[in-house]
């Protein structure tokens, strides 16, 4: 033995997993909706994806260099993630400049000014997101004219009193035609391989199933947060009369849900505060939709989803062994 | 064939029982044995012996220094040395009594045999006592003082642990697959001495053979069962262990008489039976050497007080030596130290170098693995911002220590370092 | 027209509501506290750091408002000066407290003790000396974690970067005694400072091992071979367990000690005058 002795506290062995592993199967697991992407929006989904990916990585080690003076965590690959994820919530004809004002907003303000990998309160990507939609509108919901395939031309046409103007998402035009169009000419099939207009990683809602059971295998999340949101959200407006299926597939909801809402940082810490985070963000996506101004209420409801984590945290504790129930005490 | 397990949490770390086939064998004896004084939790023992003063094997040497204690025997027929001071194996200074070996005696001290079937509880606790004899699994809690249940309490049944969850180790196992009977009729000695007539012995499903042999062994006494449980870390925790084969839960604080249950180490039952039985002290105990880095893996039967120097041989690329096993056992600074009551076995790891430490992504992985249903995330930030009230009020008293948080964390954090800190100043807080 | 009014109208009324709300539960609620108590926390440098003996700075406070003499009354870290001021405040003559310096004792710096092993955890003291002895072959020592630095409520410490031992900036420590508790080892130790000496003259090693294994571990270490005893005119050291130790109130500063010690481990500190942060 020539070696010096390590000495530290127990446990002396260590999983083989980490966090580097377990960003780097997200990464696995969104690049099926990226196929889709690049094969529905062609190039343009490449160039704003690589955009928003360098632009997050570069304001991350920014920051790291610069502000904190602490080692670089780009290999983490937890930048990358919110950079695609931003660029999954974009339009494809977005100006370069807004892509890259979004992902220095998610970085720097929805990450970095909490304190880094671990410290933010809400999504990145869905900070850099409503921070785009709200300062500029008009951009981030005129989508691609050149994007029109016989699935949206059936459906616009089939929207009574509609004008069928091309370049529009399915949910602004079920939200503009008041629900009714037909539903006989909707092909599931088309739908849910995702060859219609929309935000880039959105319309891939098969190639998002992939990715989710890639994550389940690899362990990276558990069922609770995904079915919760998707479970929630199809009971909720097949009771308001809508189409399940339809709102499922149509907007950003599976995204959303398997992508968006199991950010770990952002997510409740056991499997019952995940279930009720779920349905809290199913049933706002659809009240929003339903309701609210805005044909998509993905990214509102899981902001607001991820401000009451912490409340859900506080009271969704782990029984603990030898207790008959919480304490109250504990929780105060 | 049912197997018995606990609900809450829990890790499947991998095992490397790569020792399991091979047989106890006795260790080389060494002509000086170092005996601590301190081998138990509780106070450290009082020495009956001068230097000069001859010994036969099995002699005692040491007295209880406390209720809580024990008693040191001499495991060799010799001369006392001298009493001095030597470092332990985390490099702390302890009293210690040295023994030169006299390979021409024979001299042998024995206690008088004993019948368990017609001895009295409390002569039999007593021989307990008088045999120095403590938890083997490595917690070293005096077995007289568990036998020993506080007023209002009446245990109900025996609880023999064999699971042997810690990875690497194999003592446990190999002794039941060896010493079958024995360890039945110890365990028989314990329901005799606690006073009930149930005994159940929790084995892991990863050791066929030793279920197999101790289901013979048990067939001889009525009211003793083996119970299979599914292969779970810490299966072997006391309150796991009781939550696995009665069901039931030790409330918080609470010691396990309080459900009925007294829970001993299977190489504590072969203990009591050799002092019963056969009138055999305590002055040997099974360890496992193993580990990447180990010449001369196995198991040894190891007399107390052999330098571990003389025990282990290692190779180059060792750079982390564990008392105990991988999850719950302690790294050494300092080999030139003897082996002790509590010593089940001695990993040698070869690590090359430790992994980065990194922020906490609240996955959530730490409070899926805790069996205590507690949250070691927010406990270990709760002790690093020195908050001990609300550590406190969080349950950090109920860790068992088992390290399942720290070993589940995909970051990395040292959640049980910070924890078992936590623990030390809550208990400071409230003395 | 109207709705000008209305709105003037019902505001004026809300806020009229308001007003006399806030009154009425501010009367309801008042209580009374002897405005000297804010004046002298005023005083007071607000790190509740407890060297006074009360739990903080207020409760301190209150206890001089009420007292009717300052005896026993010291807030080390208000310095004379602040102490003075709380005299003339509360028209009461102020007794001088001894002065306290936190010294370390220990000198066993990186170069002067060899690492034997590496200690892979987190940097904190407590933590390491829970594990095992440290990374140096003294049991004793310290270990360099800084949680006394942490500790310090008065920004007082430092590590040297040098030795990476802690070290004390006298002209800030108030003798509050928080790094005494922070240290797992008790190495940082607390020497009264009378009036008429600048200086404190203490052993820096806190090492019980017999000589050969003091030796071997640190090249500052104390062996007890009992030199300083003898050489000590007015029998201030004592040796317990092979470490010397100097009772500060009984030594002169004469220094004969430093000079006999063979392992340079008495060390004169020089304590600078207490400056109010």
């Amino acid at each position: 033995m020539s070696q010096e002795l390590i000495i530290s506290g127990s446990p002396h062995i260590h999983t083989r997993d980490s966090v580097d592993r377990r960003m780097w199967n997200v990464v696995i697991a969104l690049l099926p909706a990226l196929a889709v992407a690049l094969w529905v929006f062609g190039l343009s989904a490449l160039w704003i994806t690589l955009l928003a990916v360098g632009a997050c990585m570069a304001t991350e080690w920014i920051i790291e260099r610069y502000c904190f003076r602490r080692p670089c965590t780009l290999t983490n690959g937890s930048a990358i993630i919110t950079g695609l994820l931003l660029a999954f919530n974009l339009p494809n004809i977005l100006p370069w400049w807004m892509v890259i004002i979004g992902a220095v907003v998610a970085i720097g303000i929805g990450k970095m000014s909490f304190g880094g990998l671990g410290c933010n309160i809400w999504n990145p990507a869905l900070v850099g997101r409503v921070f785009l939609l709200l300062s500029f509108p008009a951009a981030m919901t005129t989508w691609d004219p050149a994007v029109s395939s016989g699935l949206m031309q059936a459906v616009h046409t089939g929207a009574s009193g509609v004008d069928a103007e091309t370049g529009a998402t399915l949910l602004a035009t079920l939200k503009n035609s008041g629900h009714a169009i037909d539903m006989s000419r909707v092909d599931w099939l088309t739908l849910g391989i995702g060859d219609m207009n929309g935000s880039l990683g959105e319309v891939g809602s098969l190639a998002i199933l992939i990715g989710l059971v890639w994550m389940l295998i690899t362990r990276v999340i558990t069922w609770h947060i995904p079915v919760a949101v998707l479970g929630s959200a199809a009971l909720l407006s097949w009771a308001t009369g809508a189409n399940p299926g339809l709102e499922l597939l149509a907007g950003g909801l599976m995204l959303g849900a398997v992508f968006m809402a199991t950010d770990y940082v952002t997510s409740p810490m056991t499997h019952w505060g995940q279930i009720i985070y779920g349905v809290l963000i199913g049933v706002l996506t659809i009240i929003i939709r339903r309701w609210g101004a805005y044909p998509e209420g993905v990214s509102f409801a899981i902001l607001l989803g991820n401000s009451v984590t912490p409340l859900i945290n506080k009271y969704c504790r782990p029984r603990r062994f030898g207790m008959r129930k919480i304490r109250k005490e504990v929780a105060a | 064939m049912k197997t018995f397990t606990f609900r809450k949490g829990g890790i499947h770390p991998p095992q490397c029982k790569n020792t399991a086939e091979m047989p106890i064998t006795p260790a080389p004896q060494a002509p000086l044995l170092t005996l601590l004084l301190s081998q138990s939790i509780g106070a450290p023992s009082k020495p009956v012996v001068k230097p000069g003063d001859k010994v036969a094997a099995g002699q005692p040497i040491a007295e209880p220094g406390g209720f809580v204690g024990a008693w040191v025997h001499s495991p060799c027929a010799g001369t006392v040395k001298k009493i001095e001071t030597v470092r332990t194996p985390q490099g702390y200074p302890a009293e210690a009594l040295t023994i030169e070996r006299d390979p021409q005696s024979t001299e042998v001290f024995s206690y008088p045999p004993m019948n368990p079937a017609d001895a009295s509880s409390e002569d039999l606790v007593a021989r307990v006592r008088e045999a120095g004899i403590v938890g083997l699994g490595g917690a070293t809690f005096p077995t007289s003082v568990k036998l020993t249940p506080p007023k209002g309490m009446t245990p109900r049944c025996v609880i023999l642990n064999g699971a042997e969850c810690e990875p690497y180790l194999t003592c446990d196992d190999r002794l039941m697959r060896e010493h079958a009977p024995e360890i039945a009729e110890g365990a028989f000695c314990l329901m005799r001495a606690v006073g009930v007539r149930h005994c159940y012995i929790g084995i892991e499903d990863n050791k066929p053979e030793a279920i197999a042999a101790m289901r013979e062994a048990a067939s001889q006494y009525s009211g003793m069962e083996v119970c299979v449980l599914r292969a779970k870390y810490p299966q072997g925790g006391e309150k796991q262990l009781i939550a696995a084969i009665l069901g039931r839960e030790v409330p918080s604080g609470a010691l396990p008489v309080s459900v009925g249950a007294v829970v001993d180490n299977v190489a504590t039952a072969f203990a009591v039976q050799q002092a019963v039985v056969l009138g055999k002290p305590l002055t040997g105990r099974v360890l496992t050497i193993t580990g990447e880095g180990a010449l001369n893996p196995g198991n040894y039967y190891v007399e107390l007080g052999t330098p571990l120097t003389s025990l282990l041989q290692t190779d180059e690329r060792v750079d982390k030596i564990i008392g105990g096993g991988p999850m719950m056992g302690r790294a050494m600074s300092n080999l030139d130290t003897p082996t002790t009551k509590g010593l089940s076995g001695v990993l040698t790891m070869c690590l090359g170098s430790m992994p980065d430490i990194q922020p906490c992504i609240r996955c959530g992985a730490c409070y899926s693995a805790c069996p205590m249903g507690l949250e070691p995330m927010l406990l270990a930030r709760q002790s690093e911002n020195s908050d001990w009230e609300y550590a406190a009020r969080s349950g950090v008293m109920d860790c068992i220590e088992c390290g399942s948080c720290a070993y589940t964390c995909p970051s990395n954090r040292r959640l049980l370092d910070w924890i078992r800190y936590s623990k030390t100043q809550v208990r400071k807080l409230k003395s | 027209m109207t709705t000008f009014w209305l709105t003037i109208l019902i505001l004026g009324v809300t806020g009229l509501l308001a007003a006399v709300v806030l009154y009425a539960v501010a009367k309801k609620f008042y209580v009374y506290e002897d405005p000297r108590i804010a004046e002298v926390e005023e005083l007071l440098p607000g790190a509740n750091c407890g060297g006074c003996g009360f739990k903080g700075c207020h409760d301190f406070a209150t206890a001089c408002a009420t007292a009717t003499s300052l005896e026993g009354l010291n807030c080390p870290g208000a310095g004379k000066g602040g102490m003075d001021a709380i005299g003339i405040l509360l028209g009461m003559t102020v007794t001088a407290g001894i002065r306290k310096v936190a010294t370390l004792t220990c000198s066993g710096g990186c170069a002067k003790r060899p690492l034997v092993n590496k200690f892979s955890g987190p940097a904190s003291c407590s933590i390491e000396a829970s594990v095992y002895s440290g990374e140096t072959l003294c049991a004793y020592g310290c270990l360099g974690g800084g949680d006394c630095v942490r500790a310090c409520p008065h920004g007082a410490m430092h590590i040297n970067p040098e030795t990476l031992l802690p070290e004390v900036d006298s002209a800030r420590c108030t003798g509050c005694g928080v790094c005494v508790k922070a240290c797992p080892r008790s190495l940082m130790r607390l020497s009264e400072v009378p009036q008429s000496y600048h200086t404190v003259v203490r052993v820096a090693c806190a090492n019980h091992d017999r000589g050969p294994a003091a030796m071997k571990a640190c090249e500052v270490s104390c062996i007890g071979c009992g030199k300083c005893k003898k050489a000590c005119e007015n029998g201030a050291i004592s040796i317990d367990r092979f470490c010397a130790s100097i009772d500060p109130t009984i030594c002169n500063r004469c220094g004969a000690c430093v000079e006999v010690c063979p392992r340079q481990t008495i060390l004169v500190k020089q304590i600078a005058e207490f400056q109010r942060q």
